[in-house]
């Protein structure tokens, strides 16, 4: 037996680290989701589908601007020393994930502006002669137009990936320390995208094509999700005890009823019907798999801070106040 | 810094010496005392230390600091924090194995300073100038002719968690 009393209770820290409320979560589901239809919409300029006025790339930048915007707000208050924030524009820290990060979304936001120029909305073009003037400017340059195609595809991955690695460089969490949580977190954020798009796309072969593309992100979120939970469980006792967390102890249930049965299997097995037309589409899969998204960081958040090196030496880790 | 836990008593007067020193608000803390049992009863064993930031030899604190706030100070290679830099992002404190850094109500990440202030001036830090047991011992581990040296090279002693792979530079002596 191993027993250790500390006498400290920082706020925050004891009896075990609660550092990031509600808005990392949100933050990291929003930069995921964004993530995921910048790569969704970057694809579909690159098969030329943006000619097509019903086509949902032109709305999903338009969607990405406020959602990430949004997430960022979320950023923005989980800051406890905000009037430096400016601190982040003034370096490039190489080994800081979350400085990589800060700098990936000063490129977003110019990469989705230029996705929306090229596919405008017409009260844009009707509005502003500068916005019509760029994007036939745009228009008339087909490497232009791939070249913003490629951009948002690249850019998406980067940010997808930078959501779960900016937890998983964070060592002292045995939880998050895991390299399979970059692409689980971009897996997450495909699915969720395609799952949107998918719930507001306008043509019916492009409600199909979503649902099929949701359906494999989805499978591919289980595998990752399998690997993960693995990869912790095979590991060292400290990060046994991490995985624990989801096999067995306080997060098990909000993490497989809520993420792995209501966000993944449920609307998997739902969207399959759909596609094989045996159930008409609604918007029951689309809004569960985006409420799986955003469960998914909750738990993994959360149940990451509770996760610690000390969890080893005792079954009874006590503190006093 | 080098701790003897055969003489740490855990009497807290470094604690308070500590949030004295250096004005730290109500409820927080940068040092602490630990007691850990060991074994199976009767055959029980107890350790009881002070504990503080481990001034590693490779933070994560730092690393993972997005505004370069969390730096290796040149002088003693301390890890410290610029308060004019700290945007409050708190993943220094998520990457502490220790848990030895908290947010200050000022906003900025807070943690153990070895006192800098004081050993600029050739002082040690408070902890160990108050400490009634003289069980803490301050000074250059990169020299080996220096007293904390030689006392590490006399005696049996551990690090805390050196699994976690930060190069803890506090050692306590068995």
């Amino acid at each position: 037996m191993r027993e250790l009393i500390l006498t400290r209770a920082n706020h925050q820290i004891d009896p075990v680290l609660h550092v990031w409320g509600w808005e990392i979560p949100v933050y990291l589901f929003l930069g995921g989701w964004v993530a995921g239809m910048m790569i969704l919409s970057g694809f579909f300029v690159l098969q030329g589908r943006h000619r097509e006025r019903r086509c949902s790339c032109v709305l999903t930048p338009w969607l990405g601007l406020a959602l990430l915007s949004l997430g960022m707000f979320a950023l923005f208050l989980d800051l406890e020393h905000r009037r430096y924030t400016w601190r982040l524009y003034t370096t490039f820290q190489a080994a800081s994930p979350m400085s990589w990060g800060a700098w990936i979304l000063v490129l977003v936001y110019p990469a989705l502006a230029a996705s929306i120029l090229v596919q405008p909305p017409e009260w844009l073009t009707e509005r502003f002669q500068v916005a019509d003037r760029m994007s036939a400017w745009v228009a008339a340059r087909e490497g232009v137009v791939r070249l913003v195609g490629v951009a948002n595809v690249a850019l998406g991955i980067a940010l997808g990936i930078y959501t779960g690695i900016l937890l998983s460089a964070l060592g002292a969490r045995p939880l998050w320390s895991s390299a399979m949580l970059g692409p689980l977190f971009l897996l997450s954020g495909l699915s969720s995208a395609a799952a949107f798009v998918h719930l507001v796309a306008r043509s019916e072969p492009e409600r199909v094509l979503l649902a099929r593309a949701d359906n494999l992100f989805l499978s591919a979120e289980l595998v990752a999700i399998l690997l993960f939970l693995i990869g912790l469980a095979s590991s060292t006792a400290v990060h046994e005890a991490a995985a624990a967390l989801l096999l067995g102890g306080p997060y098990t249930a909000a993490f497989w009823v809520g993420v792995v049965g209501l966000g993944i299997v449920v609307p998997l097995v739902v969207q399959s019907l759909a596609v094989r037309r045996r159930i008409h589409h609604t918007p029951v899969a689309p809004l569960l798999v985006i409420a799986g998204g955003l469960a998914l960081r909750f738990v993994i958040v959360y149940a990451g801070q509770e996760s610690r090196w000390t969890a080893v030496l005792s079954g009874l880790l006590a503190r006093l106040a | 810094m080098v701790i003897d836990t055969r003489r740490c008593v855990g009497c807290m007067d470094c604690v308070v010496a500590c949030k004295t020193e250096n004005r730290l608000p109500e409820g927080l803390n940068r040092d602490w005392i630990a007691y850990e049992t060991r074994g199976a009863f009767p055959t029980l064993s107890m350790e009881i230390r002070t504990e503080r930031c481990n001034h590693c030899d490779g933070p994560p604190c730092v690393s993972c600091c997005p505004t370069g706030a969390s730096h290796v100070e040149t002088f003693g290679t301390l890890v410290l924090v610029t308060h004019e830099m700290c945007i409050g992002c708190k993943a220094c404190l998520a990457s502490c194995p220790y848990d030895a850094r908290f947010v200050h109500p000022e906003g900025y990440a807070d943690k153990c300073t070895f006192c800098i202030h004081r050993v600029r001036e050739g002082l040690d830090p408070s902890c160990v100038s108050v400490c009634p047991t003289h069980c803490m011992h301050f000074g250059d581990l990169d020299d080996p002719a220096s007293g904390v040296s030689r006392l590490l090279a006399s005696r049996r002693g551990h690090a805390l968690l050196p699994a976690a792979g930060t190069g803890p530079r506090i050692f306590y002596l068995d």
